[in-house]
């Protein structure tokens, strides 16, 4: 506390401090008074130390490394300002789309940070057939680019095959 | 017509049964569930929430378990039905208050429901009376197999159902028992126990959930983490905590009866009086007289048949079932004094209690819930 800080955003001196507790680690910023003004910290709870600092012309190495997940679920929308906010997601791609945020939470919200319960046999079923044609879909993607054309038709009828399968499941 | 089906059918929560203890009035478990590539219903818009209810709510009421139940879109319920049916357990605040296109199947016996567009797409729960965990589960694992034929889940092999709050992701499990710790209470422990128990994974609210008071002293225990674990692992955890409260509860109760019987009669005396005689009766107060009822049936002063007036007391005195049984609107008061007329009926052949310290275990009609007298020692 011996000397006085600077602002983080230009070099005059700081006045306003600010500290944000994001998943158990500390985050804390200096800003002088103009700065503070500029970015609109007047009220403390409506503002997040993330949001001031994730925005691309501040970003700085460390800040990209700690909050490296997207600003916004491409699925559905939702912000990391909105799950900041309420604490619930938008919907089920979220967990990836936040899961550089959510990860650590996971692990210290519960017992542990993978799933040991019970496993649904659709859900899984599905999620293998859908996991095998991303698969395809690149491999025929490849065989186009190496205009390896025989593999790429095999490949083609594949998904073919099972986007059938799929469909058929579906109807069932 | 949703009222009289409510109130007509048995219920799980307040018919009698050989299996209800001591200490434990009910068990619940629920399961949090998702369909997949929809948005979570706080994050839905309304045709997407259309779409979740129309898809959710037939492929519910198509179940074998609930065969001849109650179906019902919330905005079709009036304001009172919704009460009644938080006040059951069987649809909750958030239900009840929420803006469009929610939806609840509840079976015929009232043991199992299932919300629709709650703050997951799927709230399926099971209430059992008494300390049956193992059936409840059962009963719950049932429904969401039976369900997951119909629908798709949004599941993921690392962190298991996803659910729009992060603290269920995983099995989206929370299993409950509503427990009955007058000792507790009378012997000013309960904040310790809380504290204990907290620090274990463990949750305490009251008996209508979070920020709801401890009248009648009887607390809902929870888990409180659902990742990591399986489910049987976080029931025996679970259980295990419940076990040392009831035993905790169990040794506070003999320590009264030891050191001033005359404390405990004087004020189960009174409650009896009191319902007996009351002219204006808040519910609050209600359950507290209850609950020392209840506790003069564990000590046998009341027969044993008085446990099910009371069961049925903590619920029926809650200011909706009041107002339905009084068939009409009424304000406060007159729900007080209604509420007390009600009860001067309920207890008018209750017998006197029998005020003598009961030690030798004879005719026990029937032990076989999964906790009991046995923990005694």
């Amino acid at each position: 506390m011996g000397k006085p800080l600077k602002c983080d955003l230009c070099d005059a001196s700081a006045t306003v401090h600010l500290t944000q507790i994001i998943n158990n680690q500390i985050h804390k910023i200096d800003l002088c008074e103009s700065c503070a003004e500029e970015k609109g910290i007047t009220d403390p709870n409506g503002y997040s130390l993330a949001d001031l600092l994730v925005k691309p012309e501040e970003e700085t190495e460390e800040l990209s490394l700690s909050l490296d997940a997207a600003e916004e679920c491409p699925e559905c929308g939702y912000t990391q300002k909105d799950f900041k906010k309420t604490g619930r997601l938008g919907c089920e791609h979220c967990y990836n789309t936040f899961g550089p945020l959510l990860s650590p939470a996971l692990a210290g919200m519960h017992k542990g940070d993978s799933h040991k319960g019970k496993v649904p046999e659709r859900a899984v079923e599905r999620k293998t057939f859908e996991d095998r044609l991303i698969a395809l879909e690149k491999d025929l993607k490849q065989a186009i680019q190496q205009e390896h054309y025989e593999e790429a038709a095999r490949y083609r009828d594949e998904i073919l095959e099972l986007k059938k399968a799929l469909e058929a499941e579906e109807l069932a | 017509m949703l009222i009289k089906s409510i109130f007509g059918g048995k219920s799980e929560m307040t018919v009698g049964s050989a299996k209800k203890c001591p200490v434990v009035l009910m068990t619940r478990i629920r399961l949090a569930r998702n369909l997949s590539e929809t948005p979570f219903p706080g994050w839905a818009k309304t045709p997407q929430r259309t779409q979740i209810l129309e898809k959710c709510l037939p492929a519910v009421a198509s179940l074998s378990q609930m065969k001849r139940g109650i179906t019902a879109e919330v905005e079709e319920l009036s304001d009172l039905e919704k009460q009644i049916l938080v006040e059951r357990h069987l649809i909750s605040r958030e239900l009840s208050g929420s803006p469009e296109k929610a939806g609840v199947v509840i079976s015929k016996d009232q043991s199992v429901s299932v919300m629709i567009n709650e703050e997951d797409h799927l709230r399926i729960q099971v209430i059992k009376s008494g300390y049956r965990f193992k059936q409840a589960w059962n009963s719950v694992n049932g429904v969401d197999s039976a369900l997951e034929d119909e629908l798709d889940y949004a599941f993921s092999s690392q962190i298991g159902f996803l659910t729009a709050c992060p603290t269920n992701v995983g099995t989206g499990m929370r299993a409950s028992a509503m427990m009955h710790l007058p000792a507790l209470i009378i012997s000013n422990q309960m904040e310790k126990v809380v504290r204990a128990v907290n620090q274990l994974g463990i949750a305490v609210r009251g008996l209508f959930g979070e920020g709801s008071d401890a009248s009648g002293s009887i607390f809902q225990i929870s888990n409180q983490t659902t990742l990591g674990e399986s489910e049987e692992e976080i029931i025996k955890r679970l259980s295990s905590v419940l076990k040392t409260i009831i035993d905790q509860e169990m040794n506070a109760r003999e320590k009264i009866l030891e050191k001033d019987p005359n404390k405990l009669f004087d004020k189960i005396g009174r409650a009896y009086g009191i319902l007996q005689n009351s002219h204006l009766l808040s519910s609050s107060e209600c359950m507290n007289l209850a609950s020392l009822v209840r506790f003069g049936v564990d000590l046998e002063m009341f027969p044993e048949a008085t446990r099910n007036t009371v069961d049925r007391m903590f619920i029926e005195c809650q200011p909706g079932h009041i107002q339905y049984h009084a068939g009409k609107s009424i304000d406060t008061d007159e729900r007080d004094a209604y509420r007390s007329e009600y009860l001067r009926k309920q207890f008018e052949n209750v017998d006197k209690p029998v005020f003598s310290i009961h030690t030798d275990e004879s005719d026990e009609e029937s032990e076989n819930a999964e906790s009991s007298e046995n923990d005694k020692e």
